[in-house]
């Protein structure tokens, strides 16, 4: 058990890593949906999967329809996806969300699962369940020799980008003057409606945003990741558990909850691989017995 | 005197639902009976699950697991004992029993939170359920299990004729649907009732409101393997999709569609959804969107169900009454206006 070689400890803590990112990146984007909208986007998996898809299509299918000259490249699709996906989560706030905000939590989380549930099976419909592949940019295709291990380029082009994602968007909730009114809006929207805000618009944009991070994600993860209509509901399952390991109440917790189960995972599969899929659980559970209200838990 | 007004007329609701139940084997060209039996463990499925979610206020997205694990036991234990081995009543026992135990991990573990994390942790926990039945050699993992026997019901009535199975089904789903009643109709059942509308209040009281939480879950689990195993035995197969996802999704729709808290919304739901199944089965992969359609529909339109809308309906036209009457006593009059068992519907509708 213990002749394991330091070279695939690395690459499998290099594999959690990764997980952890998106990990990060995803309860990140539930953390501020929920702050303001007080609604946990069981729609966030699908969100994530629908950008992943996006991708793909753009690279693959657009010049199938419309003529070779017409392709979408990984780097457009970094920036158009997550754009796209915000877009159609803005609509989905503005007609359907919009309506719950006065009722309990619950109904906005059976409606966001209904919506998830709807776009799994149209991704179905067309593509299947047997997923698609899809291929680093070139820039990043091959990697860096370093001594002790290979460090495949992608790879580490994902682990930098998602830990600025995660930094900057910290910083702009926790530094900025917006991220000041945001988080006042979480903390009493009626008296920061009272100086002026438009808080209504600021909710719809905040579930924009928060979805936009999922569609990052998903974009992210297309190289990296079996694209396939359940790859989002997958992840979201395991999302769910870290938050409710670091609760929902601050995006840092987030950000350290989900790159620490990620390396863990990662660990588990080196030592015990059978429990690698459980892991996250199994902590969770624990998490509850010690201490019910999470880790950065102040419950709401 | 309310009590006893209400106990009879929801026992003779169900006493003119079981004229037609009962004659349904009669006339298989109308009704397929194999069809009913399924629409009937679905029903008692939600039943349980509407003891949680309906009447206790927490919304579990995880009780494919007991429906499952309790499937798996049963079905094992037929398999294990052939047809002729062990009578039927004894593996569902054990199937109640394991869904039971799993219900007391999966409870007590996510009593520890409300609301959103509530639903997050059992969804979570399932998950794990999920993957123990994929790892574990005796469920068979991706195969299934198939051509449980059916056995002999106190080891006389030959169970693998269908009728016999029918009224079995339907005599385990009226015992299950009456427990359940009883239960909501308990004082129990008034304070589970006190902790979905206001949990403070009722830990003011002086109640222990987790142990009460965690029984109810205990209880909807147990009801929830009951249906579970019954399913195992009347379709003769547990396949991985009895423990997943989609059959928490399921029973979570029906109950809602119906009517959360209401007596006979999951009943309602249940058969609506089996035979929306049944309808759309050839067309595969758009049955996903249109449960997720009606999730949407559902919540943004008809939050009450069915059930909760009609009894809504009837309350609101009491009242009109009762003020058009202008008498005294006419604010009194509609609080008593539940006549087919239940008003207090709409669990989750309070406004925060």
């Amino acid at each position: 058990m213990f002749d394991i070689s330091y070279q695939s400890l690395l690459a499998q803590l290099l594999v959690g890593l990764i997980n952890g990112c998106f990990y990060a990146i995803l309860s990140m984007g539930l953390a501020i949906i929920f702050g303001l909208l007080n609604i946990v986007n069981f729609t966030h998996g699908a969100q994530f999967m629908m950008a992943a898809f996006l991708a793909w299509i753009g690279f693959t299918q657009l010049p199938q329809w419309l003529g070779e000259s017409v392709q979408i490249n990984f780097w457009v699709a970094l920036l158009l996806a997550p754009v796209i996906v915000g877009g159609v989560g803005i609509v989905i706030e503005r007609t359907l969300l919009k309506r719950l905000y006065h009722l309990d939590h619950l109904y906005g989380l059976l409606l966001t699962f209904g919506i998830a549930l709807m776009m799994e099976g149209g991704f179905r419909y067309f593509y299947g369940i047997s997923g698609v592949g899809y291929e680093p940019p070139e820039l990043l295709q091959g990697g860096f020799d370093l001594d002790f291990m290979y460090l495949p380029g992608y790879r580490a082009f994902v682990v930098v980008a998602s830990l600025s994602i995660c930094l900057l968007t910290w910083y702009l909730f926790e530094r900025t003057r917006l991220g000041a009114m945001l988080r006042a809006g979480t903390e009493n929207p009626r008296l920061l409606q009272a100086f002026g805000v438009n808080v209504p618009v600021m909710i719809t944009l905040t579930y924009g945003f928060g979805v936009a991070l999922a569609g990052v994600a998903g974009v992210l993860a297309a190289p990296v990741m079996q694209i396939n209509p359940l790859m989002g509901s997958n992840l979201l399952n395991i999302v769910f558990a870290v938050v409710v390991i670091g609760g929902l109440g601050s995006i840092m917790g987030a950000i350290v909850t989900g790159l620490a189960l990620g390396l863990l995972e990662g660990l588990t599969k080196v030592f015990y691989p059978e429990a690698s899929t459980v892991v996250v659980f199994v902590v969770m559970a624990v998490v509850l017995l010690v201490r019910p209200a999470g880790l950065f838990g102040k419950e709401k | 005197m309310g009590r006893i007004a209400r106990v009879p007329m929801a026992i003779r609701i169900l006493a003119i639902l079981l004229v037609p139940a009962l004659l349904v084997p009669l006339f298989p060209q109308v009704v397929y009976p194999v069809f009913v039996m399924k629409v009937l463990c679905f029903a008692l499925f939600a039943v349980a699950f509407n003891l949680l979610t309906g009447y206790t206020g927490l919304v579990s997205f995880g009780h494919a697991a007991f429906f499952g694990w309790a499937g798996y036991t049963t079905g094992q234990m037929m398999l294990l004992f052939g047809p002729s081995g062990l009578p039927p009543e004894l593996a569902i026992l054990f199937g109640v029993a394991m869904a039971a135990a799993v219900g007391y991990v999966i409870g007590g573990l996510a009593i520890r939170r409300t609301g959103i994390y509530f639903a997050m942790i059992t969804l979570a926990l399932s998950q794990v359920a999920y993957f123990m039945a994929v790892q574990v050699r005796w469920t068979r993992g991706e195969d299934g299990m198939q051509g449980i026997p059916r056995g002999k019901f106190l080891g006389l009535v030959d169970l693998s004729v269908d009728n016999h199975m029918y009224y079995f089904t339907l005599a385990v789903f009226v015992l299950g649907f009456l427990f359940v009643y009883r239960v909501i109709h308990s004082p129990f059942g008034q304070i589970l009732k006190a902790i979905r509308d206001n949990s403070p209040r009722a830990v003011s009281l002086g109640y222990d409101t987790d142990r009460c939480k965690l029984l109810a879950f205990v209880l909807s689990a147990a009801v929830a393997g009951l249906a579970g195993s019954l399913k195992a035995l009347v379709l003769q197969l547990v396949a991985l999709n009895d423990v997943s996802l989609p059959t928490s999704t399921e029973v979570l729709l029906m109950t809602l569609l119906g009517g959360l808290g209401t007596v006979w919304g999951p009943i309602l739901g249940a058969t609506l959804v089996v035979s929306l199944q049944n309808y759309l089965a050839t067309l595969g992969d758009v049955v996903t969107i249109v449960i997720g359609l009606i999730f949407v529909l559902c919540v943004s339109f008809f939050r009450r169900g069915f059930v909760g809308e009609w009894l809504a309906l009837l309350q609101w036209s009491k009242a009109r009454g009762a003020a058009a009457a202008v008498t005294v006593g006419a604010a009194s009059g509609q609080r008593k206006g539940g006549d087919a068992g239940d008003v207090d519907s709409a669990p989750v509708g309070r406004t925060t």
